[in-house]
């Protein structure tokens, strides 16, 4: 509504565009915060036009399943049986009364389901004809916007799809057409059912990014570059940097993958202990971290190794890929570096060492055989032929590994990443890293902000700096550890880097250049993400962000929803004990499950005599047996099962589009019992005075919990405790 | 023989042509093409074969071989053909056995060209020559060099370490059932191993110890692999040269090679999968003859062979989904054949029932019952499994247990939840972290026997010393508001209104206080279940609930993983819903005080379906909890088919013996190649004969072929390759070589089917044959030198790693990812 960028995991965005239409409509101006349950709304929000959208397609249900059960074949009453009890279902009525989302779901759902028929009932007659493509398009329409609302909407398409597919199967093998006309109505059925959806779901996306333009809660998510192409946020900040990374260039370099948290590369003064809780040592250099909040210390400069500047020269001469550098970092001016000794040892025992391994108890060895003859103080403190060197440094003693790279902290498998301190040993230090840029085009290409994505290759050891996601002690201020990988582990998105802030570096001065980092940046270059990059991003971290799975007081598990176990309270007046619950209608529920299970045993029953050539029933009335069958049982299969492979959250509401196939398939059952079991008028009648009953029944169920379906009367405490049909319903009683 | 792909024919048939009799021949309506190839002389592929034979067999016995054994059979028969369509998947009346002589004549008996007699006898000893070969070869490429590397490679620390445990009669713990360790553990003890050797980490060398049993045992197992595949192809397809091409696909795989030649479950798994799959298909041809004793010896060695699959490791669950998809659509079949009578399906029903259902059963409950048979003393799995299950070990401390039976004040405890696997109430000295509720010390159950497990009972209102002699001993009473003390931190077992670290719902569990001294809400009640107030409460026996007294809550264990910061340990957590779940159920197991007299205790035995079901419930839990961490390298399954990344299964450096699981990258790109192409084909040809397109002879027995056997083997592939998408556990690239079995198989028939296609809609016949030998000459030749470039990787390579430009493998990495 703010045109502000958003998140959602549960689904694409077109549910959200049409709530907002119609608040726009309605005048809104989106300044409603949207925090609490229960506040109320300020003058300004169109309570009315803001519901209006879920009410309408809430109320459509209704002629809709009306409609269903005539294109399935069933009588007048079977339809109108239908309609009447979608619309005494107290859940539908709550949830479609309320801003949310379900009811257009299931709009949609059964919309597809709805114009499949109509168009598949025309092909018998009319196929080609103006209202024959109509239903056939409508059909693909609906089902990508069942897909645009909520991603369950796919579960829906793909049932469309599959019966569709069926169809079209039975097409192909239909004789009587030509070769040119099955191929006709197969194409036609592509481009409407495959063709439309991913064209429409590409265009709610599309919409939707050009819509909300502007960075918000979620930028953190998303990659430097989607953040770049945002309105205000990063885009404030990186506005106007030079995009060719130079040589002397000052930069700031974000991890990719950002797992556990975004952050940046990062250095400071302190440097690694010694020796760490777990006996290992360190190269007890200055720590190289990465951090997740902007900081001056993010600040690196990138260096001609065969050069002392640290400007930009002019013109500027860009990094390549494959290119080797030097990274400085800004505020300390050390080296990048994973250390590692070049000098062999001079025994050979250690090569069977690993860092991993280098516990207390080696350190303790008692017989150095390697040690040199000038230390033989030393002896009994180091591991055997590991030590080639000591230094004393003021008050540190730095151990050297030989031939072996010095572990990170936390993953011994791993090199540590330093920034180099001269402790005057002489010993060259390991600081050239050659630039390799994973997202290319040519191997010449230069080194890009925020669009390139790299890999800092070191040169020695030909290890890769990696975001290892462990957060360090206290010693390394809870911040996130940085080593250096083997590069042969493979290709992970946590070695992988962007530049996101950057500029040219102007001072060589040390103090002149802090004086500089701490300074903004500014410059003006534009940039763009073309439209699929930034979709198919979105697309991808939508799929992928996981939401924290917490449970919620209201959170229910899918089994409880078939026998109604669990109840949602969405709002409780301030003063009254008037409340609103998603609560369903007992005597549906519990039918329409009994239902589907008899309408399971006589398929099977059905399927099982005609297989030994029995025919029950005529072929027409099986095939429209069988019909309803996929799409009411089936849309409701289909709707459910997949619930329970699911981790997230689940609430009862999202049983409401099973549900809705559930209730169509109510009638059709119940029809198909009274023409199989009564011949006789007396039987009949009988029959439809019991179908009367039993819906008188669930009318009086429906008055009952009508207080708690609108929220519109107060109850008593003892009216409310009459209502606590099941003691796992969570209704508030006040206590006073 | 039912697959998919054969189920949309008779679907069709039934529905679009519901009164079209069965045997609509192809040949009635179509123009028929005669193809002289498949029994034609002089094929320049015979002497390829020929040439493995002995050489002695005169010119007129090979011939013979070479029809016989190329034949794409019956099926290009006319009649023939219209026997096999009604009966899908029923293998017509050629060759039943496919090296049974006698039946095998049959077919040729009715082409033209008959050959003479005595040739038969020439080609029965071709067939089994060949079967010889094969499996000759497969043993010698698993068995050379079997020796090395004398150390301990990648996961044999674990599979050895298992056989010794059977070797030596100690209980442990493993996610997998028993049967695969088991048998590891009998082929050690029948080779004289002792089981002393330690098994400790990946690269101990293994010295004196013999360890060649059981490497033998399984590189024996691995090496039937290949004639299983070569008599399943052969079965499904009735031709030799996709046989021979499958069989080499296999032989030739450095991956199967590798994991064929160490101590691990994949080799056995793999034999009883394919071993199951073998005999599925072979009693699916004996289905001609119903209740005849071929039928039940494959029906119920199936059954078998199954039961050996799931027991080995739970992946076999898919060969046991494939072979009850074949069961169903055959019974589906059987039930629409009018002229069975019902009560003959019946019977078709029970064999199947008594021979794939109660015999797997039967036998997989027994390696269960054997398991816990030689597993009698206790060892490092105990705690993770009940105080009632633990009791049955000698060495535990529970066997032929003697504690104080009744609780007292100042006893320590070990609190154990009563939910299987959930473990002992456990705290340590770590806080919760910072923004997890309060930062006190850490309280979760963890399932190993540990120090950190112990509490003592205390008074809530005296800090005294219980254990004081002055004092007199007061037992615990059911109602009484105690205080838990962690033995070794001195803190308080404590809740409090903070929401628990995971279950946001529930309360935070700490531990809290000072040497025992904390405040208020360190007050439990301690309740037993259907108790009334005053009975004192028992050990091990009594299951008892702790109530916290200040927020009404009870002590419950959620079963979640805590994250690093928790060690991987369970939450606990302090639930105010008072529903009486098992999770927030207790007993206590240990009890020390030596101020009360030790009873013998005879602690419930649990019954052998007890002890079924938890060590079930055991296993699930602990392959739940092999979850990938972040930023972890994972293999993925997209990975696998494509051979995108091995597994290194020793030595690292380029000084050291190295050995990298990799399959063949020609056999792998061939696989997934041959699966597209199988795709295409198979459904141009499905909606071919949907059209009613009139295929001549040749081509329907082809695709009869290709869509049926094709489709049983894509099944398989699919079975046992895309759950893994679904699976949340950690996954390796060796979960794939089931799939790549089958994924072989299919490549053998399709490239069989494709050069014969090829070599038909050439038609000339000179031509036709030779693209049909010189197509699968350079497959096969193809497949055996890229053996012969990659061998290292299986069988070892010493010296510079393969991106330095002077090892011997340098220009074989072929994919950046792979590290050799």
């Amino acid at each position: 509504m703010k045109r502000i960028f958003f998140l959602d995991g549960s689904g694409p965005p077109f549910g959200h565009m049409l709530l907002a239409l119609g608040g726009y409509l309605g005048g809104f101006d989106g300044n409603f915060l949207w925090n609490r349950i229960g506040a109320e709304y300020s003058s300004n929000v169109p309570v009315w036009s803001l519901r209006l959208l879920p009410a309408l397609t809430g109320a459509l249900l209704v002629p809709m399943a009306y409609q269903i059960l005539l294109e399935l074949g069933f009588s007048h009453c079977a339809a109108t049986g239908a309609a009447l009890l979608m619309l005494i279902e107290n859940a539908l009525i709550t949830q479609s009364r309320l801003m949310l989302l379900e009811s257009v779901l299931i709009f949609f759902n059964l919309l597809a389901v709805l114009s499949y028929l109509k168009f598949s009932n025309s092909q018998k007659q009319r196929p080609f004809s103006l209202s024959w493509w109509f239903w056939l398009t409508l059909t693909g329409v609906a089902c990508s916007c069942a897909v645009g609302v909520k991603y369950v909407g796919v579960c829906t398409y793909l049932l469309v799809l599959t019966v569709a597919s069926v169809h079209a199967w039975h097409l192909i093998g239909d004789r009587t057409l030509s070769h040119v006309r099955v191929l006709c109505h197969l194409l036609a059925r592509a481009a409407a059912l495959l063709v439309i959806p991913a064209l429409m779901y590409l265009l709610f996306f599309y919409v939707h990014l050009i819509l909300v333009y502007r960075s918000g809660p979620h930028d953190q998510i998303m990659s430097s570059a989607f953040q770049a192409s945002l309105e205000g946020g990063l885009a404030r900040i990186t506005q106007g940097q030079p995009l060719e990374v130079a040589y002397g260039s000052q930069v700031t370099l974000k991890n990719v993958f950002g797992k556990p948290v975004p952050c940046w590369l990062h250095s400071h003064q302190s440097t690694y202990p010694m020796i760490y809780e777990n006996g290992r040592g360190s190269s007890h250099q200055q720590q190289v971290t990465c951090y997740p909040f902007k900081d001056v210390n993010n600040w690196w400069i990138v260096k001609d190794p065969g050069r002392h500047q640290l400007v930009v020269s002019n013109p500027p001469r860009p990094v390549r890929h494959g290119d080797v550098v030097q990274l400085v970092h800004g505020m300390t001016t050390r080296f990048l570096n994973t250390p590692r000794v070049r000098r062999p040892a001079p025994g050979t025992a250690s090569t069977s060492l690993r860092p991993a391994l280098l516990s207390v108890a080696e350190w303790r060895c008692p017989h150095s055989v390697d040690c040199r003859p000038s230390d033989p103080t030393s002896c009994g403190l180091f591991p055997r032929g590991v030590v080639i060197g000591r230094v004393r440094n003021s008050l540190h003693w730095t151990v050297w590994f030989s031939r072996h790279d010095v572990a990170a902290p936390l993953s011994p498998h791993s090199q540590e990443v330093s920034c180099y301190v001269d402790y005057n040993i002489s010993m060259p230090s390991q600081n050239l890293w050659r630039l390799d840029i994973v997202n290319r085009e040519s191997d010449t290409e230069v080194w890009k902000t925020i669009l390139s994505e790299v890999r800092l290759v070191h040169v020695n050891t030909s290890a890769v700096l990696k975001l290892s996601g462990a957060h360090l002690p206290d010693w390394g201020f809870r911040q996130l550890e940085v080593v250096g990988e083997k590069l042969s582990r493979g290709y992970h998105e946590s070695m992988v880097w962007n530049v996101e802030e950057h500029r040219y570096g102007k001072s060589q001065e040390q103090k002149e250049r802090e004086l500089e980092l701490h300074s903004p940046a500014q410059m003006d270059v534009s940039r763009n993400l073309s439209f699929m990059a930034r979709f198919l991003e979105l697309q991808w971290r939508m799929l992928t962000v996981r939401s924290d799975d917490s449970e919620h007081k209201y959170s229910s598990s899918p089994l409880d929803w078939v026998t109604l176990d669990t109840s949602i309270a969405y709002w409780l007046h301030p003063r009254t004990s008037a409340q609103i619950h998603l609560l369903g209608n007992a005597v549906i529920w519990a039918s329409a499950g009994l239902a589907t299970l008899v309408y399971a045993l006589l398929f099977l029953w059905y399927l099982l005599r005609r297989r030994r050539g029995i025919h029950d029933l005529p072929e027409d009335s099986w095939l429209r047996w069988a019909l309803a069958g996929a799409l009411c049982a089936g849309g409701w299969a289909v709707n459910y099962v997949p619930f329970f492979m699911m981790e997230k959250t689940l609430f009862l509401y999202h049983y409401l589009p099973a549900l809705a196939f559930q209730i169509l398939l109510l009638p059709a059952v119940l029809e198909h019992l009274g023409d199989r079991l009564c011949r006789s008028p007396l039987l009949r009648s009988l029959f439809s005075g019991l179908v009367v009953a039993w819906y008188s029944c669930a009318c009086h169920v429906f008055n009952t919990l009508r207080p708690l379906t609108y929220g519109d009367k107060s109850l008593s405490p003892s009216e409310l405790k009459a209502l606590r049909w099941k003691d796992s319903w969570d209704i508030l009683i006040r206590k006073h | 023989m039912l697959c998919a792909t054969s189920r949309l024919l008779a679907a069709r048939t039934a529905t679009a042509l519901p009164a079209q009799p069965r045997g609509r021949g192809p040949g009635a309506r179509c123009r028929r093409r005669e193809l002289h190839f498949p029994g034609h002389p002089e094929l320049p592929l015979g002497d390829f074969l020929a040439g493995r034979l002995p050489r002695s067999s005169v010119s007129a016995g090979r011939r013979a071989i070479l029809r016989r054994g190329r034949m794409p059979p019956a099926v290009r028969g006319g009649p023939a053909g219209v026997e096999l369509r009604p009966r899908r998947g029923r293998c017509g009346p050629q060759v039943t056995r496919a090296v049974g002589p006698d039946v095998a004549a049959e077919p040729t008996a009715r082409s033209p060209k008959r050959p003479a007699r005595g040739s038969r006898r020439f080609e029965a000893a071709g067939r089994w020559a060949l079967l010889a070969l094969v499996t000759l070869l497969a043993f010698a490429t698993r068995f050379h060099r079997l020796d090395e590397p004398p150390h301990i490679c990648w996961d044999e620390t674990h599979f050895g370490k298992m056989g010794s445990y059977y070797i030596n009669r100690t209980f442990f713990f493993d996610v997998h059932p028993p049967l695969g360790k088991m048998l590891i553990g009998l082929a050690g003890y029948l080779s004289g191993y002792d089981g002393t050797f330690l098994f400790q980490k990946p690269g101990d060398k293994y010295e004196h110890h013999n360890y060649m049993g059981m490497r033998g045992f399984c590189a024996f197992l691995g090496s039937l692999l290949v004639p299983f595949a070569y008599l399943t192809v052969l079965e499904l397809s009735k031709s030799l040269p996709a046989a021979l091409l499958t069989a080499a696909l296999l032989t030739f795989d450095t991956g199967c090679l590798t994991l064929s030649q160490y101590i691990l479950l994949d080799p056995i798994l793999m034999f009883f999968i394919m071993a199951a799959m073998l005999s599925m298909v072979k009693y699916n041809s004996c289905a001609d003859r119903p209740f005849s004793a071929p039928w039940w010896f494959w029906l119920s060695l199936t059954g078998i062979n199954l039961a050996g699959a799931l027991g080995v490791k739970f992946v076999g669950l898919f060969i046991i989904l494939q072979v009850g998809w074949n069961t169903i659509s055959d019974l589906w079949h059987l039930f629409g054949d009018l002229s069975l009578s019902v009560v003959t399906v019946g019977k078709h029903l029970t064999a199947r029932i008594l021979c794939l259902i109660v015999l797997p059963l039967t036998l997989y409950t027994a390696t269960y019952a054997v398991h816990f048979m030689v597993l009698n003393k206790s060892g490092p799995g105990d705690g993770f499994f009940s105080s009632a299950f633990q009791a049955r070990l000698s060495g535990n401390n529970l066997h032929n247990a003697s504690i104080p039976e009744h609780l007292a004040y100042g006893s320590v405890i070990t609190v154990k939840n009563v939910r299987m696997a959930m473990g002992y109430l456990h705290s340590h000295r770590h806080l919760y972290p910072e923004g997890i509720g309060a930062r006190q010390q850490q309280v979760t159950t963890y399932l190993h026997k540990d120090y950190n497990n112990l509490w003592i009972i205390k008074k809530h209102n005296t800090n005294a010393d219980p254990l004081d002699p002055s004092f007199p001993v007061e037992f615990v009473r059911h109602g009484d508001i105690i205080r838990l003390e962690h033995k070794e931190t001195s803190r308080n077992l404590h809740s409090h209104y903070h929401e628990a670290p995971l279950t946001r719902k529930h309360y935070q569990v700490t531990g809290y206080g000072i040497n025992g001294t904390g405040d208020s809400n360190d007050f439990w009640r301690i309740e037993v279940v259907n108790r009334k107030f005053g009975n004192r409460i028992k050990v091990l026996r009594s299951r008892i609930r702790l109530i916290h007294l200040v927020t009404g809550c009870v002590l419950g264990s959620s079963g979640k993983v805590l994250p690093k910061w928790g060690w991987e340990q369970l939450e606990v957590t302090c639930t105010p819903y008072l529903k009486e779940t098992l999770n927030s159920i207790w007993n206590v197991e240990d009890h020390i005080n030596p101020k009360l007299p030790n009873i013998s205790l005879d602690v419930l035995q649990p019954t052998f379906p007890e002890i079924l079901l938890e060590s079930h419930m055991v296993m699930i839990r602990g392959n739940n909890g092999l979850k990938p961490k972040d930023n972890e390298f994972t293999s993925k399954p997209w990975h696998w088919p494509i051979n995108y990344q091995g597994l290194r299964f020793s030595g690292i450096n380029d000084t050291d013996f190295r050995v990298y699981l990799l399959g063949n990258p020609v056999v792998w790109w061939l696989n997934l190649l041959s699966i597209a192409l199988y795709l295409l084909l198979g459904s141009i040809i499905a909606v071919a004969m949907q059209r009613g397109a009139c295929l001549p002879a040749e081509v329907e027995g082809l695709s009869q072929v290709l869509l049926q056997g094709g489709g049983q083997l894509l099944l398989g592939w699919m079975l046992h390759y895309f759950p893994f998408f679904l699976m949340g556990r950690i996954l390796y690239f060796h979960h794939y070589f089931p799939a790549m079995l089958f994924s072989s198989m299919l490549t053998g028939i399709l490239w069989d089917t494709l050069l014969r296609l090829c070599a038909w809609s050439l038609a000339s016949s000179s031509l036709a044959r030779g693209i049909y030998a010189v197509g699968l000459l350079s497959l096969l030749l193809g497949t055996a030198y890229s053996f012969y470039l990659f061998h290292p990787l299986a069988y070892g390579m010493v010296g510079p790693l393969a991106q330095d430009p002077r090892s011997p493998m340098a220009g074989l990495r072929w994919l950046e990812s792979w590290d050799f």
